[in-house]
């Protein structure tokens, strides 16, 4: 099956985002995403139970779109909360799947 | 069943000797609740891998939420409104207060930025479900009736210390975002949603229609806490150098905050009429600082704040003092009150 480049974007913030976030790909027209409960330690200490959980949230989509969404993150979360975010190339079959809509 | 319990433990209630302060203190701090807190916090002290998963500490709240809520709307269901009026009333005026003392305390003697002075004012506006459930089982365990209506209470006491501080928080730093996602947060946030839904479906299903979800919702309910406490041990010494970071302040107002509070919330529950046992649940509800509804509203209306300041005042000095020593110290003072003939008549 033929494949073709599309952009990964991982994003793992606090849990508190998670449905703001989600908002941001659905504005961004992306219908499709993963999230998985995700903890670790960052430059804001062990994130877990009362301490706050964090999300690990994945997308496929275009790089625009992607980097879209990384500027959107930098203008609104970087600053005040847990998140890091990164882009990957990926290569996917069905490309269409992962075209956003535009609206 | 009460008298039952008072005969199990022969411990006189009614006087304040040297001698019982002791044997309440005894029985309070050898309660597996309190026991596995410790724990908890010993392991991530030695270095233990003991972690409870995620999605489990997900879970155990969201069965103490629902169990608490549960049991009160069942009580609330028996109960006459005239009754539970006054106090749901106190109950209000307390959390909405608290933020208004404590935010110029925190800014004033602590120094600490608006957003973050505000974001404390929010933790302790509000309340904490295990500080409450744990004042319940110790008032069970020393036998000191309550009244079955006070988890209506602190349902009552989630928002409005939340809504005041953050309202606090906008006048000061002259902004007016955040503030309507932060009320529908915590509107729709599991504490409310869970706490509030229980209490309605325990009103409407009666005791016969709880009947057979009671050994989940009730008998296991004590269990449950323990494996909470344990995990919340952990948490709060996660939280260790955070307190430190807070330094001498955060620790002086961790513990005089909830004597403070406390105490008015003992004086305001025997004025409307609480027994020495409700007075003293009153009492734990204004002393306590929330750590599930509090630090998500703040985290989305002051993003600026920093939750480590709060979480560690409210999980790491408030919540293990008001386990240890708060909860025998406001039903003492509860019971001092009610011998107050102009307080309680």
């Amino acid at each position: 099956m033929a494949t073709v480049p599309m952009t990964l974007l991982t994003i793992v913030a606090e849990e508190v985002l998670e449905q703001r976030l989600v908002r941001a790909l659905h504005d961004a027209g992306i219908a499709g995403y993963t999230v998985t409960p995700a903890r670790g330690e960052g430059a804001r200490g062990l994130r877990h139970g009362a301490n706050g959980a964090n999300i690990r949230l994945e997308t496929i989509t275009t790089t625009e779109a992607a980097d879209g969404l990384l500027d959107h993150l930098r203008a609104h979360y970087f600053a005040n909360y847990a998140i890091v975010a990164w882009l990957s190339d990926v290569r996917v079959a069905r490309e269409e799947k992962y075209q956003p809509e535009h609206r | 069943m009460l008298a039952r319990a008072r005969r199990r433990h022969p411990i006189t209630f009614r006087s304040v000797h040297a001698l019982d302060i002791f044997d309440l203190a005894r029985v309070n701090l050898t309660s597996p609740a309190v026991l596995a807190f410790v724990l908890g916090a010993l392991s991530v002290a030695i270095r233990s891998d003991l972690r409870l998963p995620e999605a489990v500490y997900q879970f155990l709240s969201i069965y103490l939420l629902f169990a608490v809520g549960l049991k009160g709307g069942v009580a609330l269901s028996a109960a006459s409104p005239g009754e539970v009026l006054g106090p749901a009333f106190a109950a209000i005026m307390l959390s909405a207060a608290i933020p208004l003392a404590a935010y110029p305390t925190v800014r004033l003697l602590g120094r600490l930025r608006i957003q973050d002075a505000a974001s404390i004012a929010a933790h302790y506006g509000s309340v904490s479900v295990v500080t409450y459930t744990a004042a319940a089982a110790y008032l069970a365990r020393i036998g000191e009736p309550v009244e079955a209506f006070l988890p209506a209470l602190l349902a009552l006491m989630e928002m409005p210390g939340i809504i005041v501080a953050l309202v606090i928080a906008q006048w000061r730093l002259g902004t007016s975002s955040g503030l309507g996602e932060a009320v529908r947060e915590t509107m729709t946030g599991r504490s409310v949603v869970l706490l509030g839904g229980g209490l309605i479906i325990g009103l409407l299903a009666g005791t016969d229609g709880v009947g057979p979800v009671r050994p989940l919702f009730v008998d296991l309910f004590a269990g449950v806490l323990v494996l909470f406490l344990l995990d919340l041990g952990i948490s709060a010494a996660q939280r260790a150098r955070d307190v430190l970071r807070g330094g001498r302040f955060l620790v002086a107002f961790g513990i005089t905050a909830p004597l403070v509070f406390g105490t008015v919330g003992a004086f305001t529950g025997t004025l409307v009429g609480l027994s020495p046992g409700g007075a003293t649940v009153l009492a734990t509800l204004s002393a306590s600082a929330s750590y599930i509804a509090a630090p998500a509203a703040v985290r989305i209306a002051l993003p600026e704040a920093n939750p480590g300041l709060s979480l560690a005042a409210a999980l790491a000095i408030t919540f293990p003092f008001n386990l240890v020593v708060g909860i025998p110290v406001y039903h003492q003072v509860a019971q001092w009150l009610h011998r107050l003939p102009f307080l309680a008549g």
